[in-house]
């Protein structure tokens, strides 16, 4: 089966009350390498996931898949949120939840799960009431649900803003096993560091445009773009 | 399911105690009557006995005479008990209702306040009364609503040579509701009223209201029965229907109406044998 | 004051001795309003929460009649109801008039529209949280309802004890419909109501109180089960 990438963005717009929020981005997203979308607060790094995701439609422009089949392409996608959002269930049945909303057949949903809570090492809280858990450990259950439909492409938008540096260190350390299984991450934060550590390459926005989509080293020692070295010298890279 | 889930299992609680079904009844009438007779705690003596007697329960929805005529006009009811001969006689001649019969008399008496304004206490002319009333200008509480005792009243208006469409004012007040809340409306503003003795006796909000007129025959009030005509309303329950008719007019039945009495005094008079 | 305190200790003790008539009427009063509540959540909470999700032409209008029908009059609704099983009505035929089931049926039009406007507010404010999240796991319509409803469903409680408050403590509708018959429709309310008018104003009081108590029993008992169950769940 090919795979539902690149994803080909073409001329991509959206307006929202009055203003633009995306202004014309035209970007091929590649799988192979985890892709962070960087940029300031308000610069349009949620806007841009959501309208790839598909939760959000686009004022003009295109979002182009590699397939025909919409269900396949919304089927290899899934999306971990900055505040996770989870069901008044155990962990374990937040994931079957998932599971069962993609089809998949309710005998092998648990086995699926468990393996998915492993991966995160929340498998011992598998029966603890999701909203029981700490910040940290239900973000990693957004993962797990996430992972345990064996995604093609994994979109997390600012997944450790809400956290503590020791549950960012775990989310950071799930999302890299993630990429190096094969998942195509695509992650936005405003976090220097963490794009550094996470991406290979950078898509760098300001007020809605794209400014600079450079591999990740040579992002932080020549920005191409004015815009990209203001914001790497006002951040403070261990935010 | 998760039967261990403590919501779960109420919520199945709550289902199965709703959903208990209430007991098939056995053989029954539904009989439209008047709240005066309900209130006089007469169809608490009667129904029992004629239950006990042939096995038939008697539903008495009670209401004021107008509505349970219109009831058995409809065909909601099976038989209709009621006080008001004028009205029963006309819709017999009309088809809607068969087998009338005469059951039994009682009186209205009129009520008022001790500090009798319109000084019509101990009167023996219910005439003469009520054409004080509105010259004293004291308050009246009518039933306004279309009932045996509500046309009766209106009735000995007229018989009083009263025109209440002239005379009607302030002191006139319609309650347009049963006799219970009627008395309670009349006590609470020193009304006078007129109530039927049945009601009155057992009504016990009466504060200061007192009986001040009396005795009078024209204050005698015909209770009929009669049944909802089947050829109108093939649903009636004919033979349970004339069954109670024919224990009301027997003997027996009416030995049972003549032994009610409250506080020691005898209410309905049986007269269906006349 | 006393003769109310007098008659309420009267009433209570009617209750605690058992008294045939007065738990002939407690148990009827209870069947028929929790008939009515599960009858009116079945049909209100998918209702509620279609109307929640859902997008379609005229939805802001059915959204106001909703809300607007949680006031309606009790009374209004056994008139309509008795117009429907009278005999001369359409419905004559069912034979339901002055019977309990035609006092679920009325109590059920009555608080239909309290919890399906409840609940579709309650879903709809969850919906603005879980969107995105169910959206983005592929769930939506019929499903996204059913996943909310279920998730919610501590404060859905509250939509559906509001209506079992309106029925335990409306009279209008059961009046009419039921005809208050002696052994067979008398509830608790029907019964005030006749005390009232016998002017027997104490017991109708205790008799009020005696009905207030339960509701408040009954209250207090969802609140337990509800704080345990979500003890479990969170």
């Amino acid at each position: 089966m090919t795979s539902i990438l690149p994803l080909a963005l073409h001329e991509l717009s959206f307006r929202a009350g009055g203003r633009t929020l995306i202004d014309r981005i035209s970007v091929d997203i590649e799988g192979g390498m985890s892709t962070v979308i960087l940029g300031a607060n308000g610069a349009g790094k949620s806007v841009l996931m959501r309208l790839m995701h598909g939760l959000l439609a686009p004022s003009a422009g295109r979002i182009d898949w590699n397939s025909a089949d919409p269900h396949r392409v919304r089927r290899a996608q899934a999306m971990v949120f900055q505040n996770p959002i989870m069901l008044r269930r155990s962990a374990l049945a937040n994931v079957t939840y998932g599971l069962a909303a993609a089809g998949v057949a309710r005998a092998e949903r648990e086995a699926l799960a468990i393996e998915a809570l492993e991966s995160v090492r929340l498998r011992s809280l598998a029966d603890r009431a999701a909203r029981t858990l700490s910040g940290g450990e239900q973000q990693r259950l957004a993962l797990a649900r996430a992972w345990a439909l064996h995604p093609e492409v994994l979109f997390l938008d600012e997944p450790t803003a809400s956290l503590d540096p020791g549950a960012t260190r775990e989310i950071e350390r799930v999302i890299r096993a993630f990429d190096a299984a094969g998942t195509k991450v695509v992650m936005s934060t405003h976090n220097l560091g963490q794009a550094r550590r996470l991406g290979d390459e950078i898509l760098f926005l300001h007020e809605g445009r794209l400014a600079e989509r450079t591999p990740v080293e040579r992002f932080f020692l020549h920005p191409v773009s004015a815009e990209a070295e203001a914001f790497i010298k006002g951040e403070v890279p261990w935010t | 399911m998760d039967l261990k889930n403590p919501f779960v299992v109420s919520l199945l609680a709550v289902a199965a105690f709703a959903a208990s079904p209430v007991p098939a009844a056995d053989r029954f009438i539904v009989v439209s009557s008047t709240t005066s007779t309900e209130n006089s705690g007469l169809f608490k003596r009667l129904l029992p006995m004629f239950k006990a007697q042939t096995g038939i329960a008697v539903r008495v929805v009670a209401q004021g005479t107008g509505q349970a005529l219109d009831m058995g006009k409809r065909g909601d009811c099976d038989v209709v008990f009621v006080h008001n001969k004028n009205a029963e006689l006309k819709l017999v001649s009309e088809g809607y209702f068969v087998d009338r019969r005469d059951v039994m008399v009682n009186d209205f008496v009129i009520v008022g306040p001790k500090s009798d304004p319109a000084k019509v206490a101990g009167m023996k002319n219910v005439s003469a009364a009520l054409n004080k009333i509105p010259v004293a200008k004291a308050p009246f509480a009518s039933r306004g609503d279309n009932s045996g005792t509500h046309s009766a009243e209106l009735r000995l208006w007229k018989a009083a040579g009263v025109d209440l469409a002239q005379a009607k004012g302030d002191w006139y007040r319609e309650t347009g509701s049963g006799m219970g809340a009627t008395l309670n409306t009349a006590a609470g503003m020193n009304a006078y009223t007129l109530s039927d003795r049945g009601t009155w006796l057992a009504f016990k909000n009466r504060q200061n209201l007192t009986i001040v007129v009396e005795s009078d025959t024209r204050l005698f009030n015909q209770y009929g029965v009669m049944l909802v005509n089947p050829a109108r309303h093939a649903h009636v329950r004919q033979a349970e229907g004339r069954a109670f008719i024919d224990w009301l007019v027997s003997t027996e039945g009416q030995a049972v109406i003549a032994a009610y009495k409250i506080n020691g005094e005898q209410l309905f008079f049986p007269n269906a044998g006349r | 004051m006393n003769s109310i305190l007098d008659a309420t200790r009267q009433a209570l003790a009617m209750i605690g001795t058992g008294d045939p008539a007065l738990v002939g009427i407690v148990v009827l009063s209870l069947m028929v309003s929790l008939s009515a509540v599960l009858c009116a959540a079945l049909v209100g909470l998918p209702l509620g929460a279609a109307v929640a999700v859902a997008r379609f032409p005229g939805r802001r209008t059915v959204i106001v009649l909703l809300n607007a029908l949680m006031g309606l009059p009790p009374v209004v609704v056994g008139l309509a109801i008795y117009l429907l099983l009278s005999r001369a009505g359409p419905l004559g035929e069912a034979g339901l008039l002055f019977t309990p089931g035609a006092m679920v049926i009325a109590q059920t039009v009555l608080i239909l529209p309290i919890i399906a406007a409840l609940t579709r507010q309650a879903v709809e404010d969850a919906w603005r949280e879980y969107e995105e999240q169910l959206r983005s796991l592929g769930v939506r319509g019929v499903s996204a309802a059913l996943t909310l409803l279920w998730d919610i469903r501590f404060s859905l409680l509250t939509a559906v004890l509001a209506g079992l408050g309106r029925a335990s403590a409306e009279v209008g509708a059961v009046m009419i419909v039921g005809g208050n018959i002696d052994g067979v429709t008398r509830v608790m309310t029907t019964a005030i109501a006749l005390e009232t008018s016998k002017g027997d104003l104490p017991l109708a009081l205790g008799l009020g109180i005696v009905l207030i108590l339960i509701v408040v029993a009954l209250n207090a008992g969802a609140f337990i089960i509800k704080e345990a169950a979500q003890r479990r769940t969170g």
